[in-house]
């Protein structure tokens, strides 16, 4: 508990389609991954979707994709992670301002705030319930899991709508390119780990995730649990964390069927992911999926779409396999990602029993 | 689900003070803290009027203790300032092995720098050093590098009603018991980029706000950060630690209604007052009092005091909005004013509502003028409102028997 129910999700790959997993991968060359964006009309007023930022587009139309998806037409709580909100809109404010601080038109400042996702969602749908946003960089989405389960613990809530959502602009690009997060150029997606140099390759996504304390006929898998960490000093030994983590939930290492990592192409930090998974889960099926998305703050919806797709499905896509094995049973899947190796997170997935 | 929430620590920096006693002895002198914009450099600094924190960066370093060589946003230093108050407050350090997490709310973060090198990111290397500050997990996490927190850290951004959220969440971790004791606040600096944001929203005084008045015209605003320590029962009994009060009960609804407006009704805030009653199963009368969100705008007053009126009846409590004196804090509003709540519970006084004259017309109720003294004061409620209609009400309780 709680059950997976419905997904909407818009990213680099063709994924709006619930009915479709990975069946199709594009392979881009570019400096970021772009999404590849739905007709907004099936989901919003033509007339209301004229005004919105592309951010809020991405968000109301996979929120809606997700209810559909799930049967829900009133969430009892609506919880948006996004570690860098409206990028776009942001920066059409300090382009003025940091020119001659003439601004007259107050729309990018009404959409530039983190919550405008959410809240739309909620103006949307007209639903009065909890609403809340985490935008703490890799944890946003994971944060905004623990508070719906929280919320179905404390029976505040049978269904939850829970999303994860990032853009990138070229601008912030090449603002964060000077710190070596990015690589420098345009690379081959699927390749990524080939070029063998720092920075991952940028991309966005809109995740969300219809949670219910009920399970579906249609219902993908349960989310067990999620936890994040984080340890400036790297003190923590992430191994023992990962086996608390599981004996929390009645699980040891041999109950893992598959691991899902977030290698995303960066030598300085992928290392962190095969040390770990080498030393701990040997044997252990490892599959990736940033080549797919890109690197973002809120990349691992697309990883909880995968593993519950996976589950489900129970179907394994060459595309994501890290190494050659394939999983022996189709019951739990571990993701694991971390930033700098210092804000480390975990996701516990379950299929439907 | 019936574990107590126990505030041990409290830490506040605003217009009013450096720390909990100057705050404290601005609110008990009724000296309001807004002036004029003396130290963040704005084309508006003549026109509007705001309660800055008297410190440029520099001096905000040096009350935080930091070198100024790094590379900090004013917002960090503020919630730096503040969460130390609050961290020593509660003897933290003195009591380890406690599951203790942070839980920061702010939604402009680090724009004072990106005011300021915006076109340096753009264009050249020079100010590198300053690009993490950009998100608003950047004051979060410096705080908890200052204060030596590891694991569950996180930052919450519901516009105004941020650090409100903050503290609910907080006390939701504890009572589902994934910590034992949370640091939990808000900070929010004034920066270029809102206080334009504001001025273009056309909702911004350029005189003292007046909450609640026929004549009231808009928001001052204001910068600052406020934590406070939460403790388990259990933590309580590890820290020997004498509870401040209780955080009793809390509510968050949403208002659906209009990205910056509030609902005529306000169903919001209707919603979040009810929600906080019913959690700790307390009826409207035991509100002792009402610290309102209280903007100063035409549209918030209005909207609050409707639905106010329509929880309270005819029995409305005592009710301030205390904006006048601090300005509009944005994301730190909710935990500076639950400081300012519990304040009231402990000094026995209730904060007067500075600048009201005139009762708006559709709504039956004054707020509080003068200051009260000797109060008895049981529960305070106190409410927090944002952009996106995110609503959030809080009740703080007199701690009776531990």
């Amino acid at each position: 508990m709680p059950y997976i129910n419905g997904i909407g999700l818009i990213s680099p790959q063709k994924t709006v389609d619930t009915h479709e997993f990975l069946t199709e991968i594009m392979e881009y060359q570019a400096d970021f991954l772009k999404c590849i964006e739905p007709v907004y009309k099936k989901y919003i007023d033509p007339i209301q979707s004229r005004r919105m930022s592309r951010l809020i587009k991405m968000g109301i139309a996979s929120a809606k994709i997700s209810l559909m998806d799930a049967g829900c037409d009133m969430p009892d709580a609506i919880i948006t992670g996004t570690g860098l909100g409206s990028v776009e809109e942001t920066e059409k404010i300090l382009g003025e301002i940091s020119k001659d601080e003439k601004f007259l038109n107050p729309t990018p400042f009404i959409q530039s705030t983190y919550n405008t996702i959410s809240s739309q969602i909620a103006i949307q749908l007209k639903c009065h319930n909890y609403n809340s946003t985490y935008v703490h960089r890799n944890f946003s989405f994971e944060n905004g899991l623990l508070d719906a389960l929280m919320l179905m613990e404390e029976e505040m809530a049978q269904n939850i709508l829970v999303g994860g959502i990032d853009e990138m602009t070229f601008n912030h690009l090449q603002i964060i390119r000077r710190v070596g997060q990015w690589k420098k150029e345009p690379v081959n997606n699927l390749k990524v780990r080939e070029y063998q140099t720092p920075g991952a390759l940028a991309g966005e996504g809109a995740a969300f995730f219809t949670l219910g304390k009920e399970k579906t006929a249609e219902s993908y898998a349960e989310l067990l649990d999620v936890l994040t960490l984080f340890d400036i000093e790297q003190t923590t030994s992430i191994p023992d964390v990962i086996e608390r983590f599981l004996e929390k939930n009645n699980l040891s290492r041999p109950n893992i069927d598959l691991l899902i990592l977030g290698v995303n192409g960066d030598i300085q930090y992928d290392p962190v992911y095969y040390q770990m998974s080498n030393d701990f889960f040997p044997g252990v099926p490892q599959a990736w999926f940033k080549h797919l998305c890109g690197e973002y703050y809120t990349a691992t919806g697309f990883a909880l779409y995968a593993a519950a797709n996976i589950l489900k499905r129970r179907e394994y896509p060459p595309i994501m396999q890290l190494n050659d094995l394939q999983p022996s049973s189709w019951k739990n899947i571990l993701i694991y990602n971390q930033l700098r190796n210092i804000n480390h997170a975990l996701m516990l997935v379950r299929a439907i029993s | 689900m019936s574990q107590r929430i126990f505030i041990t620590g409290t830490g506040i920096i605003s217009c009013l003070g450096n720390n909990l006693q100057e705050n404290l002895a601005s609110l008990l002198s009724t000296k309001s803290g807004l002036g004029k914009i003396h130290y963040i450099k704005t084309i508006l600094k003549d026109e509007l009027l705001v309660g800055e924190v008297p410190f440029d960066l520099d001096g905000l370093f040096d009350l935080a203790h930091i070198n100024p060589s790094d590379a900090y946003s004013r917002n960090a230093l503020l919630g730096i300032i503040a969460a130390k108050e609050a961290y020593d407050h509660a003897r933290v350090l003195e009591n380890p092995g406690i599951e203790t997490g942070l839980i920061s709310a702010t939604t402009v973060g680090g724009m004072d720098r990106c005011d300021l090198y915006y076109h340096d990111f753009l264009t050249n290397d020079s100010r590198n050093s300053y690009i993490d500050v950009y998100d608003c997990a950047d004051s979060t996490e410096k705080i908890a590098s200052i204060l030596k927190i590891k694991g569950f850290i996180t930052t919450i951004s519901t516009a105004c009603s941020s650090a409100a959220n903050a503290l609910m969440l907080g006390a939701r971790m504890i009572q589902t018991g994934h910590l034992d004791r949370v640091i939990a606040g808000g900070c929010e600096a004034l920066t270029k980029f809102h206080l334009n944001g504001f001025n273009a929203l056309k909702i911004l005084d350029k005189s003292p706000c007046k909450p609640f008045d026929r004549h009231r015209a808009g928001i001052n605003l204001g910068e600052g950060a406020a934590y406070l320590v939460l403790e388990s029962e259990s933590a309580l009994k590890k820290t020997g630690n004498q509870p401040i009060c209780e955080l009793a009960g809390w509510g968050n609804a949403c208002e659906a209604f209009h990205q910056t407006a509030s609902s005529p009704d306000g169903i919001g805030a209707l919603l979040a007052m009810k929600k906080a009653l019913d959690l700790c199963g307390m009826k409207p009368e035991s509100i002792d009092y009402i610290n309102a969100h209280g903007t100063g705008t035409d549209n918030n007053d209005l909207s609050e005091g409707r639905a106010i009126e329509t929880l309270f009846g005819s029995s409305i409590p005592k009710i301030s909005s205390t904006k006048p004196f601090t300005g509009h804090t944005t994301s730190a509003a909710g935990s500076i004013e639950a400081i300012l709540s519990i304040l009231c519970i402990q000094q026995r006084v209730i904060w007067p509502n500075l600048n009201f004259e005139v009762p708006i017309n559709e709504l039956h109720f004054s707020p509080v003028k003068t200051l009260i003294n000797n109060a008895n004061l049981n529960v305070v409620m106190s409410n927090s409102f944002g952009f996106g209609g995110n609503d959030t009400s809080l009740i703080f309780k007199k701690t009776s028997n531990i």
